[in-house]
């Protein structure tokens, strides 16, 4: 007789720790064949407002650390990725019904993803930021800032690499977030989500909420206290209008969709502008 | 042109004072505190840490200042002050005991002439009354036995640039203090910039404080080791003008003996050695006591105490 | 009652020094086939540490092999994402290693253990961590769509910073796709020794790193090798200039950090209290063997008398003594040869007719030490104003006006840092666009980041490390016209 596996209750991720949704609800997650895997939290606008409260609280603290530190609190996450490889290719596999090959390319990908926005927090100052040359007696310099705090839809498949992209470049800028991974492949990313509580990522710099988007994500849109929007895996352009346009009401800086994106391909500086502020600053010059 | 002020203050309206405290040097914020913590690196081991704790045990002002404080509570905390180590009479007596005005006479009567009894006055902590009341909170301190008085400054007044208001207070406290000693409370976390604390901190001096305190312990942040570093640099400049030496309390926050030693390191390597005495450094503390008596069993019986070996109250 | 602080001593039983060392080439630690070894020394005790090898001209020539070897078949060939992650594991396991490097960095160079610990070694962690990340982004740097590496870089190093020197040279070099053979300085070999191992700890393909020791003639052969693509120096601007001349004419890339006599200067609105400290760490940590000390304090006449007093004052509390004990700030001389030359200028200076103070500082019995030591009443045209003493020793002159203060700061062949401390901002701008130096430090001295390009104007050299402009040297980013 085989042994009896304890099974995981998948629960949201919210100020770095693990509750379940407020509303008390659940949803079905299959695999490629339709067979349940597991139910999976189901968030709710309450469950969001809550996580902009601590994406909020969070913010502070960690778009005033060095930009050294934020490296290498993104390096040490994929660090700990690393020690889970089986856990994460199995979960693709199982999920997404891709080969144990595929779903290692994916996930080789997903940590060296990390591993690239580790070494951009300390270095995209240096190539965004600048001092500009006006015609007068003045230090006249530019140095982007993060946004605040950002929600963002995740791609609806490659749920751990699609998942990466969107999340590392936000944090790795100074901002703090709340996602909704892929409601159809939720479940890497709630490894993932384990992985960061057990990194060095403060509570409440990455939220995540499974769920729904069309149910969720108008909350987050349209909430003031969100600085700016991902709609990276929202699929249906009248969706994303319809977001950018409750988004409008505080004038949120708004990232298109990405239907097309391939997520194997090395990431341009695209993410890290779309959600940082550029300060410029004026001194005069004199004795 | 000098660096500090040398010649005396003269003019205390607000606009003499204005000019007075703006003459003084300014504060870099990240040198001050890049100082303050290398000088918390230092590393104080063995006979050196013992004197440093029995040192502070001997500076502290044992405090309690709440709401609900009883004549009962002020009595225990008494016995506790005169005789820190039930199990250790070697241990040294705190400084002082230190309790709002209407608990002085239980005080008093409870250490006697063997410490110091100091009491806040001047509506501590926030200093927002009028100063007929605010003298009268001193004069019957005073007369209940408080040989010390801890004033608090008036904030809104230092930070609407009212110095004379500040400095005219801290005049008539001192004069309605009598023979106590005066000590003044900046309440550094209200005034928020370290340039605010030298500036408040000189005024006082020049106003007569005989100690300047950094903190009610009801505000964060309280004492801290760059604001106490800043306000030792500005009572040795002090002495360096005027020959008086001012003594400096460090307030609030302060918890662990690791914190108090840090502190002492501060006095020594700023002020000297003259400074490392109850009467010019103080430490205004309740639980610190606890952790600076265990830390003092630590090293003489060579392993580590606990809670159920220090006394509560 | 003094505050006397009892000895603390951090312990020696973290490091584990062998009797011997070979030279790290190819991957592996060989016998040098020259034969030849040499003793390094704790300079506070004059302990002999261990005995290292000399490198001879047979040495080096399989030291650039390995390089050039590891260079075509492997580094060239492997993508930046994967060299950055070479990259990162070096940096890991330093800041795993971290105490045990601080340990044997102070007792191999003197410096104080508080230094090692807290400055140097963070330090190095640093700079391979920031350079791992361009390893996979040299695009992004301003350098062209893919710029190339050079080939193989020959690196010498001084031995004042000796692990952090290292890590300035190595970590660029290897991001941007070279391979490297780094000779460390002859009385600091140990660290360089110890980063051999951590390369083997991090699988490091062989002969990517290669790391020989010696002295003089060793860094002669290193630099003339003809199959080496990129000389970069740090050291003393007299042996710059040898190498400069003997790179001519080759296609070697080279780049030089040399001397400097930078000027503190203090004006009578600073923050005096921390403008003090930031003097007193400007030529006294690291005992003053730092190319980039402020080694001339230029005071604003108005304010010197009562400057020099709080400077004084502060003086009485520098504990020079053991490197190894946690409260020590001022640590042994690094060699007997350099505290012979410091004697020799300090005692110029009283010829001359300057006015030496030190404050009561007991001395041990063995090893090399010299006292922090302050000279008043110097001018421009003293030996101690100009030439580079590399030593715990001050020269106070003084001026009247901004501008005064910019011709006495920038008259000087030397041009590599300078310090301002003022309150006024506009000042600080104005001091900086004008002082001619490559590192300009306003309210603060002694500040090193990866981030941020260091590197001197004249005979300090030329080339930048550290920052996007630090990448440059270690690339094939010439325009073809």
């Amino acid at each position: 007789m085989s042994r009896v596996d304890v099974r995981k209750t998948h629960k949201l991720f919210i100020g770095g720790a693990f509750p379940r949704s407020e509303s008390g609800r659940t949803y079905e997650v299959t695999d490629a064949n339709g067979e349940f895997i597991a139910n999976v939290a189901q968030a709710s606008r309450k469950d969001a407002r809550d996580a902009v409260l601590a994406a909020r609280s969070a913010f502070a603290k960690w778009s005033t650390a060095t930009a050294y530190n934020r490296g290498q609190v993104l390096y040490r996450i994929a660090e700990v990725m690393e020690g889970r490889r089986d856990q994460f290719i199995t979960e693709i596999e199982q999920g997404e019904g891709v080969s144990r090959k595929k779903a290692t390319n994916q996930l080789d990908t997903a940590i060296d993803r990390w591993v690239w926005y580790a070494g951009w927090a300390d270095k995209y100052a240096q190539v965004l930021g600048t001092s500009n040359p006006v015609a007068g007696p003045y230090f006249n310099f530019s140095i982007p800032e993060p946004s605040g705090v950002v929600a963002a839809v995740a791609p609806q498949d490659q749920s751990i690499l699609g998942l990466t992209s969107v999340l590392a470049p936000i944090i790795a800028t100074g901002n703090t977030v709340i996602a909704m991974p892929s409601p159809v492949h939720p479940i890497p990313g709630i490894t993932l989500a384990e992985c960061l509580a057990t990194s060095d990522v403060p509570g409440g710099v990455v939220n995540l909420l499974t769920g729904a988007p069309a149910e969720v994500m108008p909350w987050l849109a349209e909430h003031a206290d969100v600085n700016a929007l991902d709609l990276t895996g929202i699929i249906d352009v009248s969706v994303a209008a319809d977001l950018e346009k409750l988004a409008a009401s505080s004038v949120k800086r708004v990232r298109q969709p990405a239907p097309d994106a391939d997520w194997h391909a090395t990431p341009g500086l695209s993410r890290i502008r779309s959600f940082s502020e550029v300060k410029t600053v004026w001194h005069p010059i004199g004795v | 042109m000098s660096l500090l002020p040398t010649r005396p203050l003269t003019d205390t309206s607000s606009d003499g004072l204005k000019a007075y405290l703006k003459g003084l040097p300014g504060v870099d914020q990240v040198g001050l505190e890049a100082r303050a913590a290398t000088l918390a690196t230092r590393s104080i081991k063995n006979e050196s840490k013992i004197w440093a704790i029995d040192t502070a045990i001997s500076m502290v002002d044992l405090t309690t200042l709440e709401g609900m404080d009883t004549p009962g509570k002020v009595k225990a905390m008494c016995a506790k002050a005169l005789r820190p180590d039930p199990t250790d009479n070697t241990c040294p007596s705190v400084a002082a005991v230190c309790v709002y005005g209407d608990l002085v006479p239980t005080a008093r009567d409870a250490v006697q002439n063997q410490i110091h009894v100091a009491a806040v006055a001047t509506a501590f902590p926030s200093g927002r009354a009028s100063m007929d009341v605010k003298l009268m909170d001193t004069k019957e301190a005073v007369a209940a036995g408080a040989d010390e008085i801890d004033m608090v400054i008036d904030r809104g007044a230092f930070l609407a640039g009212d110095y004379a208001k500040v400095f005219n207070e801290i005049v008539a406290i001192k004069q309605a203090c009598g023979t106590a000693h005066l000590k003044v409370i900046l309440e550094t976390g209200e005034l928020k910039t370290y340039d605010n604390v030298r500036r408040a901190s000189w005024l006082a001096m020049e106003a007569g404080a005989d100690f300047i305190k950094t903190s009610t312990g009801k505000v964060s942040p309280a004492a801290t080791l760059p604001v106490t570093l800043l306000m030792l640099e500005a009572v040795r400049d002090f002495a360096d003008k005027t020959g008086t030496k001012v003594g400096v309390k460090a307030a609030g926050g302060i918890k662990t003996s690791k914190d108090a030693i840090k502190y002492l390191v501060l006095v020594n390597e700023t002020v000297g050695n003259g400074w490392l005495t109850p009467d010019l450094f103080r430490f205004g503390a309740s639980t610190l006591l606890n952790d600076l008596l265990q830390q003092r069993q630590r090293m003489r019986d060579g392993h580590y105490s606990g809670p159920d070996y220090v006394t509560i109250d | 009652m003094t505050f006397d602080y009892a000895p603390a001593p951090e312990s020696r039983a973290i490091v584990d020094i062998d009797s011997n060392y070979g030279l790290f080439i190819g991957g592996k630690f060989v016998e040098p086939k020259s034969g030849e070894y040499f003793k390094t020394i704790n300079p506070a005790t004059e302990e002999v540490l261990s005995e290292v090898a000399e490198a001879g001209q047979a040495d080096v020539d399989a030291a650039v092999a390995a390089a050039r070897k590891a260079y075509e078949k492997t580094w060239s060939k492997m993508s930046g994402k994967d060299r950055a992650k070479y990259i990162f594991r070096i940096a890991r396991i330093i800041q795993e290693r971290s105490r045990e490097l601080a340990v044997l960095e102070t007792l191999d160079n003197g410096k104080p253990i508080r230094e090692s610990r807290d400055v140097d070694i963070p330090l190095v962690a640093a700079h391979f961590f920031y350079h791992a990340g361009w390893a996979d982004k040299l695009e992004f740097a301003g350098y062209g769509p893919d710029p190339k590496s050079l080939g193989v870089a020959a690196q010498v190093i001084p031995w004042n910073f000796p692990l952090l020197m290292l890590a300035w040279k190595i970590a660029p070099a290897l991001a941007c796709g070279n391979t490297v053979v780094l000779k460390p300085a002859e009385t600091t070999p140990l660290t360089a020794l110890a980063f051999a191992d951590i390369c083997q700890q991090a699988d490091l393909p062989p002969g990517v790193v290669n790391i020989i020791t010696g002295a003089g003639d060793t860094g002669r052969m290193l630099v003339e090798h003809p199959d080496v693509n990129k000389v970069a120096f740090t050291g003393s601007t007299e042996v710059g200039k040898a190498i400069q001349r003997a790179v001519a004419g080759t296609n070697k890339k080279l780049t030089l950090e040399l001397g400097g006599k930078a000027a503190n200067i203090l004006f009578d609105d600073a923050p005096i209290d921390q403008a003090i400290e930031g003097i007193v760490n400007g030529i006294y940590f690291n005992q003053g063997h730092v190319c980039c000390a402020g080694s001339r304090l230029l005071l604003q006449e108005s304010i010197a008398e009562e400057a020099l007093h709080s400077l004084k004052r502060r003086l009485q509390t520098l504990r020079l003594g053991d490197p190894m004990d946690k409260n020590t700030d001022i640590g042994a001389i690094n060699s007997q040869a350099q505290l012979a030359k410091i004697e020799e200028l300090t005692k110029s200076g009283e010829d001359e007719g300057a006015d030496r103070w030190s404050p009561a500082c007991p001395i041990p019995e063995k090893g090399f030490w010299f006292p922090p030591t302050v000279f008043t009443n110097v001018t421009q045209a003293h030996r101690i104003a100009r030439e580079e003493i590399f030593g715990p020793v001050l020269s106070v002159l003084t001026f009247r006006t901004p501008e005064e203060a910019v011709e006495k700061a920038n008259n000087t062949p030397f041009g590599l840092s300078a310090g301002i401390w003022t309150d006024k901002g506009s000042r600080i701008l104005w001091m900086a666009s004008q002082v001619r130096s490559g590192i300009v430090w306003a309210n603060t001295f002694n500040r090193f980041d990866p981030a941020s390009p260091f590197g001197g104007y004249k005979e300090s050299g030329f080339g930048r490390e550290g920052g996007i402009t630090g990448l440059g040297a270690y690339l094939d980013a010439e325009d073809k016209s």
